[in-house]
């Protein structure tokens, strides 16, 4: 490309160190003239990416204000001062360009986002991912060391384990107690013909190395309680309810309250699901929505009413989108909002939820429990009781 | 009229529907309108004491009518009123 020197001479180039000053005080838009591989593999952080192919198309969105200080950078100055004189000619008014690049402020010891802690391997496997602005090398890195547990590798674990395992979420931990059958296999598909009869959590742990070695798989094959919940949580960063019975929903609930751990919770009826984000004292919890469990008549189980393969497939895969967002700090995680699917009509329904002062969990005066009661438990099962029977196994 | 939004777990008790027409002024109402035309709805929705179950929530449009005016809520022609039971499944065998 021939370049217009007239026009590169007549804008304003910086050294890194100025750079570094302008950004350290702040309300100066960054912008990464390079291309993406370039970027995932090292950039200076707040840059927005615009290749210069993209240049014209994207500068709008990565600096939507023309008088803004702008400053752009690439390997070693070349592509950033063309592209600094592009944006002039665009109407952009306090543009400079970095000389000497990324390359340059490097050598003098100013800090990059580098993909450190990705392979090579890695950073092809996760491409897709670290292309998106909201996700990029930092985000991957977040879900690389995520640790998310899973209530249940059922007909909600099994779709959210999948997608969360491709995604990269360092750490899985899987909850149940029950082992494959055939009649699982009609919407669990992280299990197998050839693996009926083995545990659950075998089971999935299979799939799972199989479809990524990056994911360390953590098998908790039994049940949930009052006696050991609180262990087994405190080692994840979120977990994700797929259980079948209402007490171990309730237990859940009151331990990750009191862990102060965001739980993403969705259940499954026929054709019917339901989906919400509680992120303690933030918003609701699970008894700010529902206060008292039902009567058995009013909670079937899928094994008696049947349940639709792909709408637990569906419900699963929203829940890998809730932690996906809640790892990266993007988007709008459904907290305060209670998402309804219904497959036969396909149709969503968004009602609110709001935080109840009264209640006895995250409520005003739910701090008063004295110490000595902190993870304490009330006897769920005769809460629950005739609630969805007895405790079963979670999946 | 308000369209009432009838959750997976009564739909036995309305036909199999899982939207039904009810006419009433408030909440309270659109929901006896619903009990009378299909009467075994009555006892999952109320208690004895005529009062709302606990486990059932009961939305008008988006919003909780328990931060309404409960009952009395006023329904305009063409709301929806949504019937919310808690559900489990996470489906085991």
């Amino acid at each position: 490309m021939a370049i217009d020197t007239t026009r590169v001479q007549a804008i304003e180039e910086i050294e890194p160190f100025e750079a570094a000053e302008e950004i350290d005080g702040g309300d100066v838009v960054l912008i990464d003239t390079r291309e993406p591989h370039e970027y995932q593999e090292a950039h200076l952080e707040g840059g927005k990416l615009v290749p210069p192919g993209l240049l014209a198309d994207e500068i709008a969105t990565a600096a939507p204000d023309k008088s803004a200080r702008t400053i752009l950078y690439c390997r070693s100055g070349n592509r950033s001062a063309i592209a600094a004189a592009q944006l002039q000619q665009l109407g952009y008014e306090n543009v400079a360009s970095m000389s000497g690049g990324i390359l340059q402020w490097q050598e003098q010891g100013l800090p990059v986002v580098a993909a450190h802690g990705m392979t090579p391997e890695q950073r092809e496997r996760y491409s897709r991912h670290t292309l998106l602005p909201e996700v990029g090398v930092d985000g991957q890195v977040k879900l690389l060391n995520a640790k998310v547990l899973l209530l249940g590798a059922g007909g909600l674990g099994a779709p959210t384990a999948l997608y969360l395992a491709a995604a990269g979420v360092g750490t899985i931990g899987l909850v149940d107690d029950d082992v494959v059958d055939a009649s699982n296999l009609q919407r669990q598909v992280i299990h197998s013909t050839e693996r009926i009869g083995m545990p659950k959590t075998a089971s999935a742990r299979i799939f799972i190395e199989g479809l990524n070695p990056d994911v360390k798989v953590v098998e908790h094959n039994g049940r949930l309680d009052a006696s050991n919940i609180l262990e087994v949580m405190e080692d994840y960063d979120i977990v994700v309810d797929g259980a079948d019975n209402f007490p171990t929903r309730y237990l859940l609930n009151d331990a990750s309250v009191r862990l102060r751990k965001p739980v993403v919770s969705a259940s499954i009826l026929g054709f019917d699901g339901q989906i919400s984000t509680f992120v303690p004292f933030e918003g609701p919890c699970y008894r700010c929505l529902y206060p008292t469990p039902p009567p058995a008549e009013l909670a079937p189980s899928c094994s008696a009413n049947g349940v639709l393969g792909v709408m637990a497939g569906t419900m699963g895969t929203l829940q890998a989108n809730e932690v996906i967002k809640l790892i990266l700090g993007a988007g709008e995680p459904l907290i305060g909002r209670l998402l309804l699917y219904e497959a036969l009509g396909t149709r969503f329904t968004e009602l609110k939820v709001r935080r109840d002062p009264d209640c006895p969990i995250c409520g005003e005066h739910a701090e008063e429990i004295p110490e000595s009661e902190m993870g304490q438990f009330p006897d769920y099962d005769a809460f629950c009781a005739g609630a969805g029977g007895d405790r079963q196994s979670i999946a | 009229m308000a369209t009432v939004r009838i959750p997976p777990v009564l739909r036995p008790k309305t036909g199999g529907q899982a939207e039904v027409e009810a006419a009433g002024a408030e909440v309270g109402e659109v929901l006896r309108s619903l009990t009378s035309e299909y009467p075994d709805t009555g006892a999952q929705l109320f208690g004895e004491d005529g009062e709302l179950n606990r486990y059932v929530n009961v939305y008008l449009n988006d919003e909780d009518v328990r931060v309404l005016d409960g009952l009395g809520t006023a329904v305009k022609d063409g709301e929806t009123v949504v019937i919310l039971p808690a559900m489990a499944g996470g489906c085991a065998p």
